[in-house]
């Protein structure tokens, strides 16, 4: 059952016109598309159930306006970071000047299990470290002696991507070329990533390009023999951070499922090219993976289904929704599971419950997660009273409205000045957002979780997830911490027993 | 089922957890179509050896866990400094959202910059009205005193020229004609963040100097260098120039930038290097440079204002603190204090308390130029051997020059120095010629875990510790810092070897 409320619309729509008028006029113009207050937008019915939804109605997936400070990345990010990243037994080359690799390295929390070096390479750092002589001659020579090394030093690596930074697609590197003559040389799986960080306007084109290379460069390329059966799943966009995938992927087996492939936290080359015998895409990342999903649909007859594994509450429905799919047999697994899991989800809510009951959270995320914690916030008695998104489009933010409530402030690409002064007017009692946005706002004596990398906390995803996720939102609000932030004595120069007078 | 309300398991205990532990092992099994487990041994065994040591040391083109970052992480460190100064990088947009991160892992605080967010229109038409827009922009939300413009490398790649852009910007009232826009190009693709970080300080001081009459006065300028510890040790510094009583100006000065306070307010900007301060630091008697091969360009250009210079390289431990404030002495006309000269015997007197344990331990050492030959030179105090000296970003004349240091004292005799190799080079040497101690950042976990070296966290960056770069590794009381980290990490290793209860009781000392 989901949790009755209102946001105070009125006041989120005056901040909208507050911040607003800080910028250029030109800019404000543009940025009022970007900013907005949900409305309401009837009832919908939703698995059976009829529910009161919003609209959301901003504009997205457009280019930042320079000079705001953005918190997006790039497509880079997109492809390396998020989709080609975590598989595990390939080697990801950063390829062109050596920072993009070193930033992104180990950060983003794709748990896997392998021997790192030897026949894994997730939290590795593989670099071509440009220099000024391959931007002026091209690096195509280069990046066929990478590849050759590679091959000699770390010869279980069961394939290699390069991934673009900027200046490959500006200097006219023909890394296909390269890829198909070593491949061939090789005789191993080589994927060419034109994620150029200039391209598009946020992560998300990175995330359609790596889907895209992974439709051209892996499908169809290896004979293998695979054993099918009626039950196989593939789930899709679930990166593992923190574990989350293997807290999801116990429940997806208890209900009598068989994840044939994971992508891409902890997976393996052989699960991204076994995926296409599998009987049923299970999608949780929407925005990162729709693509490939749309792709086996079209041309291996693959259905894909949404599912949230975020909270109770909408475990328990995605857990039904997919076992419909399958019939009773698999329903009653279902049910059973839910069950099994039910004292766990009472005593943890019995716990948490009531510290967390009623505290208001704001939200700024990148692709699913602005909508699809809502409901676990929810579970706990929160409430959200704002949430955006860095790299959304419109289908997206569509989706939004049959998560949050009548009232919310919605703001899409928030630039550091936006969301400041929107946490500073609506003091939430918690915001969830990333590394950049932790610290200002802790600063303000706000709680903060970070909700890229589960603040080095997690799983957050299925029965195991919930109940941390409820105990760090608990261990982020009741600090003691944030009671000491005031000093006892008034601010002032004089000594203490003159103030006094 | 493990889990539970009572006692939440996290990842650590969770998935070490039977149900779990079968999970995996059926994934692996079905569907990950893994690498026999056999051969996995046999070339993790064969990762050890000097025949891949030698196959390691062959490569020319591939480079693997790197120990440095590209050129404008060093421009955006370097501009924090200033007082309010936003940095604003010039290019894609990514870049600058790694930067913050980067930065703000490390130091645990927030991290300021902005960016033109240049796409693939720019990337074809180039980059000017991304720099009039975004200059506009910037000074709107954030009214910063003064925007430092660095690049990425797709700005420089596509060959943007900073100075036409800002004068451009200017001249459609981005911003006034006299507000300050200091700017350095700053291509990735060329150096290291150190390399950053002398063009942006360059660039700053030309920004204001250029055009400007030297006065000769007696005060002098620091320049700190790129450095994760600069909260404590510019502090430090600043104590020890204080007790002196020199008239001194850091030029950048991130101290309190990268340490602001939790009392409910978030401060942008916070301490800093003012731009009145940079005007005047054109008079000083002289300049010091805290590390050489983060400043070359910058001190070269202060010389030639006239200005005596005096580098060193990231002085800690005895007899760099000594030379430091022998330099500073000499250049202020200021005689060090008997309170200075108490705090070194304190050091010193710590460092002959410990050095039983110290003496003979091999080490090998990683990290930025000057912070290696620092802490190898520290090392050799306390009778400690650098076995090997490696820096990502040092060049043929950093090598040559730590060699001749080496070369001078008897501790160095078996050093070896690495200059350009990375941290899978130092893999191998750890396992063909292994040595007691690692003192690096944190990416050398990875090779602590390989090969058994204990690492010991000094410099940048450092994201799995909290709250080091807080205390100072320079001057005297930095050193009983370094001293005592090292010595924590010599005590826990001895501990953890002695520890089995009816095994090895005999070596568990109470006292040590």
């Amino acid at each position: 059952m989901s949790l009755d409320y209102e946001n105070d619309g009125e006041l989120h729509a005056k901040l909208i016109e507050e911040v607003l008028a800080q910028y250029p006029d030109k800019f404000a113009k543009r940025r009022k598309k970007h900013l907005s207050v949900a409305a309401d937008a009837g009832t919908e019915e939703i698995e059976g159930e009829a529910q009161a939804v919003t609209e959301c109605d901003v504009k997205s997936n457009i280019k930042s306006i320079p000079g705001v400070m953005t918190i997006r990345g790039c497509a880079y990010a997109g492809s390396k970071g998020v989709v080609w990243g975590p598989i595990k037994d390939m080697v990801h080359i950063s390829h062109g000047p050596v920072g993009c690799g070193q930033y992104s390295w180990s950060q983003r929390r794709n748990y896997y299990i392998g021997n790192t070096g030897i026949d894994t390479f997730v939290t590795m750092q593989f670099t071509s470290d440009f220099q000024e002589r391959d931007i002026v001659f091209g690096g195509d020579k280069k990046l066929e002696r990478i590849i050759d090394e590679i091959e000699n030093l770390f010869p279980l690596a069961n394939g290699i991507s390069i991934q673009s930074e900027c200046p490959i697609g500006l200097i006219g590197d023909d890394i296909e070329a390269v890829s198909k003559k070593k491949a061939k040389e090789h005789d191993t799986t080589i994927v060419p990533v034109r994620c150029e960080g200039f391209r598009g306007v946020s992560q998300s084109l990175g995330h359609h390009i790596a889907n895209d290379a992974i439709r051209d460069w892996v499908f169809d390329k290896k004979e293998r023999e695979v054993v099918t059966t009626p039950y196989d799943v593939n789930v899709i966009g679930d990166y593992n951070i923190g574990g989350d995938a293997w807290a999801s992927r116990i429940l997806l087996e208890k209900i009598g499922l068989r994840v044939v492939g994971n992508w891409s936290g902890d997976a393996t080359l052989a699960e991204v090219e076994n995926a296409v015998h599998a009987k049923l895409n299970l999608i949780h990342c929407y925005r990162s993976m729709n693509y490939i999903c749309r792709h086996m649909e079209e041309k291996y007859d693959i259905p894909w289904m949404e599912y949230n594994f975020f909270g109770p509450s909408q475990i328990a429905m995605s857990l039904r929704k997919i076992a419909k799919h399958y019939g009773p047999e698999i329903e009653a697994k279902a049910e059973a599971v839910i069950a099994k899991y039910q004292p766990l989800v009472d005593k943890v809510i019995a716990k948490y419950g009531p510290r967390l009951k009623g505290k208001k959270v704001m939200l700024y995320v990148g692709g699913l997660r602005p909508r699809h914690v809502v409901n676990a916030y929810e579970d706990l008695g929160m409430e959200i009273a704002g949430t955006g998104y860095e790299f959304a489009h419109n289908d997206d933010y569509q989706r939004t409205g049959h998560y949050v409530k009548k009232g919310t402030l919605i703001y899409d690409d928030v630039t550091g000045y936006e969301l400041e002064k929107f946490i500073e007017k609506v003091r939430p009692d918690l915001v969830g957002s990333g590394i950049k946005e932790k610290y200002p706002v802790q600063k303000m004596g706000i709680p903060f979780r970070q909700m890229h990398s589960w603040d080095y906390s997690g799983p957050y995803h299925g029965y195991d997830g919930f109940a941390i996720f409820a105990r760090d939102m608990d261990l982020a609000i009741n600090n003691p911490v944030w009671d000491l932030f005031d000093a006892p004595w008034a601010a002032t120069d004089a000594p203490l027993a003159a103030a006094a007078e | 089922m493990p889990q539970s309300a009572d006692r939440v398991l996290d990842h650590a205990p969770l998935f070490r957890e039977p149900e779990y532990q079968e999970m995996f092992a059926r994934k692996r099994a079905e569907f990950e179509c893994p690498v026999p487990d056999d051969k996995v041994a046999e070339q993790g065994e064969f990762t050890k050896t000097w025949d891949y040591r030698e196959k390691n040391f062959a490569r020319e083109s591939l480079v693997v866990n790197p120990a440095k970052a590209c050129q404008p992480l060093g421009a955006v460190f370097a501009a924090a400094g200033f007082s309010r100064c936003m940095s604003f990088v010039h290019g894609s947009q990514g870049c600058v959202a790694y930067y913050r991160s980067h930065l703000s892992r490390h130091f645990k605080e927030p991290c300021s910059a902005v960016s033109s967010s240049m796409t693939e229109d720019a990337a074809v038409f180039g980059g000017l009205q991304n720099m009039i827009d975004g200059l506009a922009n910037c000074s709107a939300l954030y009214q910063p005193d003064m925007i430092a413009v660095s690049t990425t490398c797709m700005a420089e790649v596509i060959g943007d020229d900073l100075q036409g852009f800002i004068s451009n910007a200017k001249k459609k009232g981005s911003v006034a004609e006299d507000f300050p826009v200091p700017y350095a190009h700053t291509p990735a693709f060329v150096g290291s963040h150190v390399d950053g970080y002398d063009n942006m300080i360059k660039g700053i001081l030309e920004n204001f100097w250029k055009g400007a009459e030297r006065t000769p006065g007696t005060a002098i300028n620091i320049i700190p260098g790129f450095d994760g510890y600069c909260v404590g040790n510019n502090r430090e510094l600043k104590r020890l120039l204080d007790l002196m009583g020199v008239d001194y100006t850091f030029i950048s000065d991130a101290s309190d930038q990268f340490d602001t306070p939790s009392d409910g307010e978030f401060r942008m900007y916070d301490g800093g290097t003012t731009i009145d301060e940079v005007k005047a630091a054109l008079n000083a008697k002289g300049t010091i440079s805290l590390q050489y091969w983060n400043t070359r360009k910058t001190m070269d250009y202060i010389a030639g204002e006239g200005q005596e210079t005096a580098t060193f390289h990231y002085p800690l431990g005895i007899r760099a603190t000594d030379a430091l404030l022998m330099k500073v002495s000499e250049l202020s006309g200021k005689p060090i204090p008997e309170a200075i000269r108490l705090e070194r015997g304190r050091l010193v007197d710590a460092m002959a308390d410990s050095q039983s344990h110290l003496h003979g331990k091999k080490y090998a050492i990683y990290g930025d130029p000057d912070f290696v030959q620092a802490m190898a030179r520290f090392v050799m105090e306390t009778g400690g051997e650098p076995t090997h000296c490696l820096a990502t970003n040092g060049t043929k004349a950093w090598e040559a020059e730590m060699k001749e240091m080496l070369a001078a004292d008897p501790f160095g005799a078996s050093a070896q120095v690495w200059a350009g190799k990375d941290l899978w080079h130092l893999r191998s040497l750890l396992f063909t010629e292994p040595v007691d101690f690692m003192i690096g950042n944190s990416y050398g976990k990875y090779l602590e875990r390989d090969t058994g070296t204990p690492l010991i966290r000094l410099t940048f960056p450092i994201f799995d510790r909290h709250h080091h770069h807080r205390f100072p590794l320079m001057g005297y009381q930095g050193g009983l810092r370094v001293l005592t980290t090292i010595l924590d990490k010599v005590f826990d290793k001895l501990d953890a070897e002695t520890i089995v209860a009816g095994v090895t009781d005999y070596s568990y000392d109470l006292t040590r």
